[in-house]
């Protein structure tokens, strides 16, 4: 029982023509890079309105936003994927709802994917902001009171600046996450890395040789990351505090 | 929303529950008893005092954290029935339903963050502990059995439940090989009826509702094991 490596198969030519297999898989890369990176943005700045409101003091709005991060942490992200791709174009209006499902390849997929991956990655940013706001001194909100800031100005000089930076390293896990669940925007038809994996697999019958070049991408990508990472954790590092994070759950 | 069928539902919620959800439940079930065991052991071996285990642990746990669940499915799907062949001298790949592939799948890939959780729970154990279990004359898995463990498990429960949860809806992706779990079930139907909306509404409200619940629950066990402390 023995499997026939054919490595060479990343050389030879796929399909549709754009060039080797290789390429195709780095182009995959480049999807799932431009569907993570642009789920980010949104989920950074999502995650840290609604983070630092459920540490306001208004009770409405604390609710509010336990509300938001319940949602969407109790839904799988595949289900969410499906949510944003076959059912929101059908609850908004006609003309829009068309205008979305019209959408040329890969846009049609590359937006829901966006959009889902933004909100999840939201909820689980918002968590750490908070966590990370709860995490100082109760002191700090009171120094801020006590010279006469008001709440908005005691989060945007005292409490924001020194989360921000506590929770750079949670956040660093965040952002491997994201790259990772961008896979999942596969099943609905966006070709990133993973999805073109399986298609060379497809197309070529190499099964083994397309995922473990798959692996080594995804293993490198990681490695890039961490390192841009603990540069900027080194740059940003509260004096004086010890950092690390606190065991959680996840993925 | 007009034009909602609740009917669709109705007529598919015995191939929903009794096909779809019990092969989820099954899977996660399965998944977790063996990633605990499985996360526990590579656990206490990142913790080895011997190198080359605590390298070939900390290799194992970093490879499967720093890939997509997704990729990891597809692996194992084609990866289960060589080393089934290989192992039965067979001379072609044996054949392996989607079930089996994914209990495998999701235990090899999860003992790999139960092994993280089950690790920081170890090392929360004062080192006196593990010394008075030599003192008495206890070998290493004895000490690791009836000491150590029994305490860093129920400091770590919560967690190890948290992950459960994101697990149970994590099983959802075995939707990538076509399996006939909760959501593949109702993708089944929802494309035969061309029922999408009402179909994947109804599987997003039962999953929430399910993870939501158990959530409570473990934030309920939480503040117990808190105030036992």
């Amino acid at each position: 029982m023995n499997y026939n490596w054919h490595w060479k198969i990343l050389l030879e030519a796929e399909p549709g023509g754009t060039g080797s297999y290789l390429h195709y898989l780095i182009v995959g890369l480049g999807w799932t890079l431009a569907t993570a990176l642009a789920a980010w943005v949104v989920a950074l700045t999502l995650g840290v309105i609604i983070g630092t409101l459920r540490t306001t003091s208004r009770r409405w709005v604390v609710h509010l936003g336990n509300l938001y991060v319940e949602i969407f942490r109790n839904i799988p992200l595949i289900v969410q994927m499906f949510l944003w791709f076959f059912v929101v174009p059908e609850l908004l209006p006609q003309a829009i709802g068309d205008w979305i499902k019209q959408m040329p390849p890969p846009w049609g997929s590359y937006v829901p994917a966006v959009m889902c991956l933004a909100i999840f990655t939201s909820v689980r940013v918002a968590e750490q902001v908070r966590a990370g706001i709860n995490s100082l001194p109760r002191g700090q909100r009171m120094a801020g009171t006590a010279m006469g800031l008001t709440e908005f100005q005691t989060y945007r000089y005292v409490i924001l600046p020194q989360s921000f930076r506590i929770i750079l390293p949670p956040l660093t896990s965040e952002f491997m996450n994201i790259i990772k669940n961008s896979s999942v925007a596969l099943t609905i038809g966006l070709l990133e890395l993973t999805g073109r994996a399986r298609a060379m697999q497809e197309f070529s019958f190499r099964v083994f040789e397309a995922f473990a070049t798959a692996t080594v991408i995804y293993l490198l990508t990681n490695l890039v990351v961490v390192i841009g990472m603990r540069w900027l954790e080194r740059r940003v590092r509260v004096p004086g505090l010890i950092g690390g994070q606190a065991m959680q759950a996840g993925h | 929303m007009q034009g909602f069928d609740f009917d669709v539902i109705e007529r598919s919620l015995g191939y929903l529950f009794l096909d779809g959800m019990r092969f989820t439940l099954t899977l996660t079930a399965i998944a977790m008893v063996g990633g605990i065991v499985f996360g526990t052991l590579l656990a206490m071996m990142r913790l080895s005092a011997v190198r080359a285990i605590s390298v070939i642990g900390g290799a194992y746990v970093n490879l499967m954290r720093s890939v997509p669940l997704v990729l990891v499915i597809f692996w194992f799907f084609f990866l289960v029935p060589y080393i089934g062949g290989w192992i039965t001298g067979a001379s072609r790949p044996i054949q392996v339903g989607a079930f089996l592939s994914a209990v495998i799948t999701f235990t090899m890939f999860e003992a790999a963050y139960y092994c993280e959780i089950m690790r920081a729970g170890i090392q929360s154990i004062p080192r006196g502990q593990v010394w008075s279990g030599y003192a008495l004359g206890l070998n290493y898995w004895q000490t690791m059995g009836f000491i150590v463990l029994p305490q860093a498990f129920r400091n770590m429960l919560p967690v190890l439940l948290t992950q459960t949860i994101i697990l149970f809806q994590d099983t959802s992706l075995v939707y990538v090989i076509s399996a006939t779990d909760f959501l593949g079930a109702a993708a089944k139907v929802a494309n035969r009826d061309y029922r999408l909306v009402e179909m994947y509404t109804f599987v997003a409200v039962v999953y929430f509702i399910i993870s939501y619940s158990l959530s409570l629950l473990v934030k309920r066990l939480q503040d117990r094991i808190a105030i036992i402390r």
